[in-house]
């Protein structure tokens, strides 16, 4: 017994390989720098970033759901949807459009909630179907809201006080600090004891079941968690266009891009993304004068990984660097001397 | 009060029965082995009490409470702690996560102290040294080792363990089975499958057969492997001979 307490004295349990002050200048960088892009970068490559910050938070989300809670939703674009019809809604009270984002993550949350009740007793593909049953559901019922221009939709009213160039600092602005927000908090997760749990369930579902682990709480959780993010990336897509219509903001082209993005970057890594992100707008400009082109280099890539490296490009990269841009583990030291080996 | 009770529990997969009727009870603190050949249903008996199977009738009861609407990660918060014959680790988190996991949602402990209880089961389990290392590049040992480890460290108060023992040469299981032991010391109450009988012969203080989801025997350890009964199950295998020459 004295031996066990000896050795628990000198035991050190670290969060990173390396100096979090690492972690912490890169990012402290990385927000000078994408703050200050709209100064610094031609217009239109800011109105690139948003859109690429966009599909980040989309993705970020879907990472959530499907890489780690094992959700595989093709219904997230309801979401989307919701949130900016949500944004519309308020601006038509009058509120200020960029004022009602909070509002319409908030909308976005509380519909989330009941639906999980419905589609919690489905599985694997008919979970899948279902999603994007409600996702279409969602949408005809706006259709039939006159005060929110039916099927043609409408202007985003409260913006025009705004001139031109002001607007798309603002709409940039907006874009990059919810993407900002989305990917801390998912990292925040991801660290948290929450996320171990996100962690084993990706893993082994059986395992983190008997292991004591509340897998269909956790679950409920994140999937209300999803709902909110995509709600808020519907919410800045709509003041980016600034036109909300429902066959735009309810497209199943988002839920395809979100599950693209993850697949090629990788599943159930935070940095996957990330990383699926800027592939996909790399490759999209670069073959911009090729029409479709990019999807279809995109759509092969993606088919690519998932047959040969179902973890992702990212997944394949930290398997032969160890690199974690973002580290989520927890690693054991032992301060007497006992090595304690790694792979 | 016995700390597990089952009473007619019955299940079928079809055309197969894993249980028909079963019922014992085991008292706290107690060890009861489980033998019986390949498909008998041992190992469903285990998904029932933990809460993966649900039966098709019959009632589990875990400390004076009735188990049929508690789903199997409460179970595993009330003290049912439980190891899989095929070893189920989480294959992308290091060793030391995987019992962390444990020790934090099934012990329900935080910080500081899930870090030491999760550490204190690797060391249990010798894996102390393999603590930084991703579980799926463990072979097939060190996975056993380390569902009887993430078992520890949910803290059971009954320990499920299916063939633990399996494979492991005579040194390997005398450890394991001084493992054991010590459990029993410190009040573990302990359900084991187990083909390797000298593990069973030197912990558990009961025996039950399980045949096609039926208990054929159920008693003194020595007294069961040498039933009739068991014997008609195994036919004269390997079982009973190793039995007679201890
Ligand atoms: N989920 C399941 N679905 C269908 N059949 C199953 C399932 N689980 C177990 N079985 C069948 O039930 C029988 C008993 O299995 P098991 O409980 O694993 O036996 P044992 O552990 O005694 O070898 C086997 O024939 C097995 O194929
Ligand atoms: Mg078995």
């Amino acid at each position: 017994m004295s031996e066990v307490t000896s050795s628990l004295e000198s035991l050190h349990v670290r969060r990173s390989t390396f100096s979090p002050l690492f972690t912490l200048a890169g990012a402290l960088v990385i927000t000078a720098f994408f703050t200050a892009a709209p100064w610094i970068l031609a217009a239109s490559w800011v109105s690139i970033l948003s859109n690429f910050f966009i599909l980040l938070i989309m993705a970020t989300m879907w990472n959530l759901l499907a890489g780690y809670a094992g959700m595989v939703s093709i219904g997230q674009q309801g979401f989307v949807g919701l949130g900016a019809y949500a944004t519309l809604y308020f601006a038509i009270k009058g509120m200020n459009p960029f004022a009602a984002i909070p509002f319409a993550i908030v909308t976005c949350a509380v519909l989330a909630l009941p639906i999980t009740y419905l589609l919690f007793r489905l599985r694997g593909g008919y979970f899948a179907v279902a999603t994007w049953v409600v996702a279409d559901s969602a949408m005809l019922i706006i259709l039939s809201i006159a005060l929110l221009g039916g099927g043609t939709g409408s202007y985003l009213p409260g913006l025009s006080s705004l001139s031109p160039t002001q607007l798309d600092h603002d709409t940039y602005l907006a874009t990059w600090f919810v993407a900002l927000a989305v990917v801390v908090a998912t990292y925040l997760i991801l660290r948290s004891r929450l996320g171990l749990v996100l962690s084993s369930l990706r893993d082994n579902e059986t395992a983190s079941r008997s292991a004591g682990a509340k897998v269909t709480a956790t679950r409920r959780l994140i999937y209300v968690i999803a709902a909110a993010g995509c709600g808020a990336a519907g919410s800045v897509l709509a003041i980016s266009q600034p036109f909300v219509q429902p066959g735009n903001a309810f497209n199943l082209n988002w839920a395809a891009e979100m599950l693209f993005v993850t697949m090629v970057g990788g599943l159930g890594t935070i940095e996957g993304p990330i990383l699926g992100c800027v592939i996909f707008f790399v490759l999209q400009q670069t073959l911009q004068n090729y029409g479709a082109w990019y999807l279809i280099i995109f759509g092969s890539l993606a088919v690519a990984v998932a047959l040969w490296q179902p973890r992702g490009l990212w997944g394949a990269l930290r398997q032969k660097t160890h690199l974690e841009l973002l580290p989520v583990g927890y690693r054991v030291r032992r301060s007497d001397g006992v090595e304690t080996t790694s792979s | 009060m016995p700390l597990l009770q089952l009473e007619g529990v019955s299940k079928r997969f079809g055309q197969v029965v894993v249980a028909s009727g079963v019922t014992f009870q085991l008292d706290e603190g107690a060890s009861l082995g489980v033998v019986g050949p390949n498909g008998a249903g041992k190992t469903s008996l285990f998904g029932i009490i933990s809460g993966d199977i649900s039966p098709d009738a019959g009632t589990v009861t875990f400390a004076g409470k009735n188990l049929a609407s508690v789903p199997g990660p409460t179970r595993c918060r009330l003290g049912v702690g439980r190891t899989y014959q095929i070893p189920q680790p989480f294959e992308h988190m290091s060793v030391f996560e995987n019992t962390l996991l444990a020790a934090q949602q099934g012990a329900r402990t935080r910080g500081r102290k899930s870090f030491e209880l999760a550490y204190t089961s690797l060391e249990r389990t010798d894996l102390a040294p393999l603590a930084n290392r991703p579980a799926g590049t463990l072979g097939l040992l060190h996975r056993k080792r380390l569902e009887l480890a993430r078992a520890l460290a949910t803290k059971p108060r009954l320990l499920l363990l299916d063939e633990i023992a399996g494979g492991l040469t005579d040194l390997e299981v005398s450890e394991l089975t001084a493992i054991v032991r010590e459990l029993q010391r410190e009040g573990v109450t302990i359900l084991w499958i187990e083909h390797v009988v000298r593990a069973l012969l030197s912990t558990v203080d009961r025996l039950i057969c399980l045949a096609n989801g039926e208990i054929v025997a159920d008693g003194d350890p020595r007294d069961v492997l040498n039933s009739e009964a068991v014997r008609r199950v195994y036919l004269g295998g390997a079982i009973i001979n190793e039995a007679a020459t201890r």
